[in-house]
């Protein structure tokens, strides 16, 4: 297959979906298998991008035939190529989870169609080789998920929805004048070209206040500390597959943002900018998890889990070692995974006893022993036990910060891990464990706590779930294979000329 | 609100306004111009029929749905990149068809052409879409 | 003229800011329009204000007319515009929906999902 195309598939392929199922606006069931078909053949794509990038480096399409750095490039390197795959498999499985879990109502006001073009935004945002194009994928994805956060319109969500939409706008409208500076100082908003020209500037200073205004603007979408208060306070609000999709991808998007400002672009000052970031990834790990563990409704104590994660991913950006960058990635990988995972289990358990209070779960355990040992697998994922993906995301990352003694960082870390145990442990006891209060007086509404049997929509929630848990499994398992995939990730990123010469070529 | 003259101007109004952004889309093919201000022109036409007369009767002369208009138009534009990814060209790599036509002379259709009409469709049903959402109720 | 389109972009941005910051949810999003059209103009002052002839290459010629205005950042606010727009549009529906549903437009009285207990 020509590099073009496979560049292109990612961005193409959620189009073509999204738009056969606006043209099948009227027919709900058209429209879902469409949008099944589309986010299988998104993994493939993304699956065979990673395997031709690893196995012929980076590869560059220009759009438009426009050489760059006139035109607009597509960029695959192996941190896109690698997010690109796991945006795939988490959109097969959400498409596959919303197929029983989406209300009609919702599904004939075109959940499927926005659903496609967020997965559009957030791949487009991935690959593009080109700041202002990043900032236009960036609106693509935001409006897509700004209808589907508020598509419903009950109470909660359209709260939600217009402090979500602020921030984000907020964010917009920084990332815009930064860019407009960038273009100031520069004279080019190609990325690898930035990341040339940048390198010997007179005024490093300047390059650096525009660094920290991209700072702010991708901060506030990843959600970084102290700016990550409307991620709880509205992800939690629509139906548990949206919830699901973009939690576990929109903030990453923000990361993935700042990992390719930070290691191509403004690599100036490192030892203030990245100081800077260091700081920051510490403290939006505390923050994150002493919110959830003050929490008592699942979505909510998995929403503040999300801000204390996005932490752990910063940490190897701020380190800038190969080790340590290497754990971020995987820590990001990891997330996406456990995270989309333990919403799925909690829309289960939503599902079969209808709430989401961990004090009214009452003992999951007793009655379904099955999503119980799910849950077990991410819970204990997420919180980094071995041998799940979570300890080695974590041991690769305090590794990667031994090996350059930041102990302060390690130890905010570690400390951060043991919250997120005991958090996880709170919801294992609560909701698995400890009978709820009407159980106990026997006031139980009728069909709670019975099992539905294995009809096909049991099949479309569970399948997604066990695929998540086995992957949790798997990739601590064979960790091996997983980290020396990431190192090498972490070493092209670390290794800017690499970016600049595919995109650029030769003759600079 | 009716007004007798409103209603009296924009039906010869309408009529020029459509024309003129037809005009604007095709001039766009060589000349400034285009799609997007084509497209606004167009809606700017429908949302002066829905101010004077009603949302209803706007939606009628339409005649689709807002919904089917922008899937029709970033199919149009979508599909163009596609036609080139399927030439092994770039996406939205433009191709270009040039032909003599007698008579007329040289014409130059291209890939960019259908791009362009997609634009134009998106932006008139995207506009109507909000713009009749706000208005009914 | 660079320093007059400062002030303006200064004042655009805090007023901006400052109806944000209000708790009324119109104003924010009057706040929000103010602030996007800031960025916009502020990518068109710092990529250079030339009087010049446009980027267009006469008949016969292989370059524009010297002084030509830098098409990029026209291009890039034009872009901003287009999203803007549609972004607004969508704010203006979901403001309308929150006031119909919620019943206020005070965004003290949307506290319910911030996930704080009271």
């Amino acid at each position: 297959m020509s590099h073009d195309l496979l560049v292109a598939l990612p961005i193409v392929i959620p189009l073509v979906t999204g738009v056969i199922a606006l043209l099948f606006y009227e027919q709900r069931e058209t429209q879902r298998i469409i949008s099944a078909i589309g986010a299988a053949a998104l993994l493939i794509a993304g699956i065979a991008l990673l395997l031709e990038v690893r196995a012929e480096g980076i590869l560059v399409s220009d759009m438009g035939g426009w050489p760059a750095p006139f035109g607009i490039p597509f960029v695959a390197d192996l941190l896109s190529a690698v997010l690109v795959m796991m945006t795939g498999l988490i959109a097969f499985t959400v498409a596959l989870y919303s197929l029983a879990t989406m209300d009609p109502r919702r599904e004939s006001f075109g959940f499927y169609p926005l659903f496609h073009i967020l997965l559009m935004g957030i791949a487009g945002s991935f690959l593009t080789g080109d700041m202002f194009n990043l900032f236009v994928w960036f609106e693509v994805m935001l409006i897509a998920s700004f209808v589907l956060i508020a598509l419903g319109g009950e109470r909660a969500q359209l709260e939600g929805a217009i402090k979500y939409v602020a921030l984000n706008l907020i964010s917009s409208a920084i990332l815009l004048a930064a860019i407009g500076l960038l273009y100031g100082v520069a004279g080019t908003l190609n990325m690898a070209d930035l990341g040339m020209k940048l390198q010997d500037v007179d005024e490093p200073w300047l390059v650096t206040a525009i660094g920290m205004l991209f700072l702010v603007s991708f901060g506030i979408k990843a959600a970084i500390f102290p700016m990550f208060f409307w991620l709880p306070a509205s992800y939690h609000t629509p139906p548990i597959a949206v919830t699901a999709l973009v939690a576990a991808l929109l903030s990453k998007v923000g990361v993935y943002a700042l990992i390719r400002a930070f290691t191509l672009i403004f690599t100036q000052e490192t030892g203030y900018t990245h100081q800077i970031l260091l700081v920051v990834a510490g403290l939006t790990m505390v923050t994150g998890v002493l919110g959830a563990v003050a929490q008592y409704e699942v979505r909510k104590l998995l929403s503040f889990h999300i801000i204390s994660q996005i932490g752990y991913m910063l940490v190897g950006l701020a380190i800038l070692s190969p080790l340590a960058l290497a754990g971020s990635i995987f820590y990001i990988v990891h997330n996406m995974v456990t995270k989309t995972n333990l919403f799925l289990i909690s829309g289960a358990a939503y599902r079969l006893q209808g709430t989401y209070e961990l004090k009214q779960l009452g003992s999951l355990y007793r009655y379904h022993p099955y999503i119980s040992a799910l849950f077990f697998v991410s819970a204990m994922a997420l919180a980094g036990m071995p041998p799940f993906s979570g300890f080695f995301a974590k041991l690769t990352l305090v590794r990667g910060s031994l090996e350059v003694e930041h102990y302060i960082i390690v130890a905010v870390a570690l400390f951060t891990s043991v919250l997120t145990l005991f958090s996880m442990t709170k919801i294992w006891t609560e909701g698995y464990w400890t009978p709820s209060e009407a159980e106990e007086n026997d006031e139980l509404p009728p069909g709670v706590n019975s099992w539905p049997g294995w009809n096909s929509q049991m099949l479309a929630m569970f399948v997604p779930i066990i695929i998540l848990a086995a992957l949790s499994v798997g990739m601590g398992i064979f960790a091996q294979p997983v980290i020396s995939l990431l190192i090498e990730t972490a070493e092209q990123l670390l290794e800017p000329s690499l970016y600049i010469e595919a995109v650029i070529g030769d003759e600079s | 609100m009716k007004s007798l003259i409103l209603q009296t101007a924009t039906r010869s109004l309408v009529a020029v306004m459509l024309l003129f952004s037809i005009f604007l889309l095709l001039r766009g093919h060589d000349e400034p111009g285009g799609g997007f201000i084509g497209g606004l022109v167009g809606a700017a036409a429908f949302a002066l029929y829905a101010i004077a007369f009603d949302v209803q009767s706007a939606r009628r002369m339409l005649g689709i749905r807002p919904q089917m208009m922008i899937a029709i138009g970033l199919a149009m534009a979508g599909g163009a990149g596609i036609i080139s990814l399927l030439a092994s060209e770039p996406y939205f790599a433009h191709l270009w068809y040039h032909t003599e036509v007698p008579g007329f002379g040289e014409i130059h259709l291209g890939t960019f052409l259908l791009f362009d009409i997609g634009v134009f469709l998106v932006v008139i049903g995207v506009t109507l879409l909000v713009i009749l959402t706000l208005s009914e109720e | 003229m660079e320093t007059l389109m400062a002030i303006l972009i200064g004042g655009l941005f805090a007023s901006g800011i400052y109806l944000m910051l209000r708790r009324s949810i119109v104003k924010l999003a009057i706040g929000l329009v103010l602030l996007s059209q800031s960025a916009n103009l502020t990518i068109f002052t710092v990529a250079g204000l030339t009087r010049g002839n446009p980027p267009l290459v006469p008949e016969g010629e292989t370059m524009p007319l010297v002084p030509y205005a830098d098409p990029l950042p026209q291009a890039l606010v034009l872009t901003a515009i287009v999203i803007g727009f549609g972004v607004l549009a969508f704010t203006l529906v979901l403001v309308k929906r929150v006031y119909q549903t919620v019943g206020t437009d005070d965004m003290d009285e949307m506290r319910s999902t911030d996930g704080f207990k009271d």
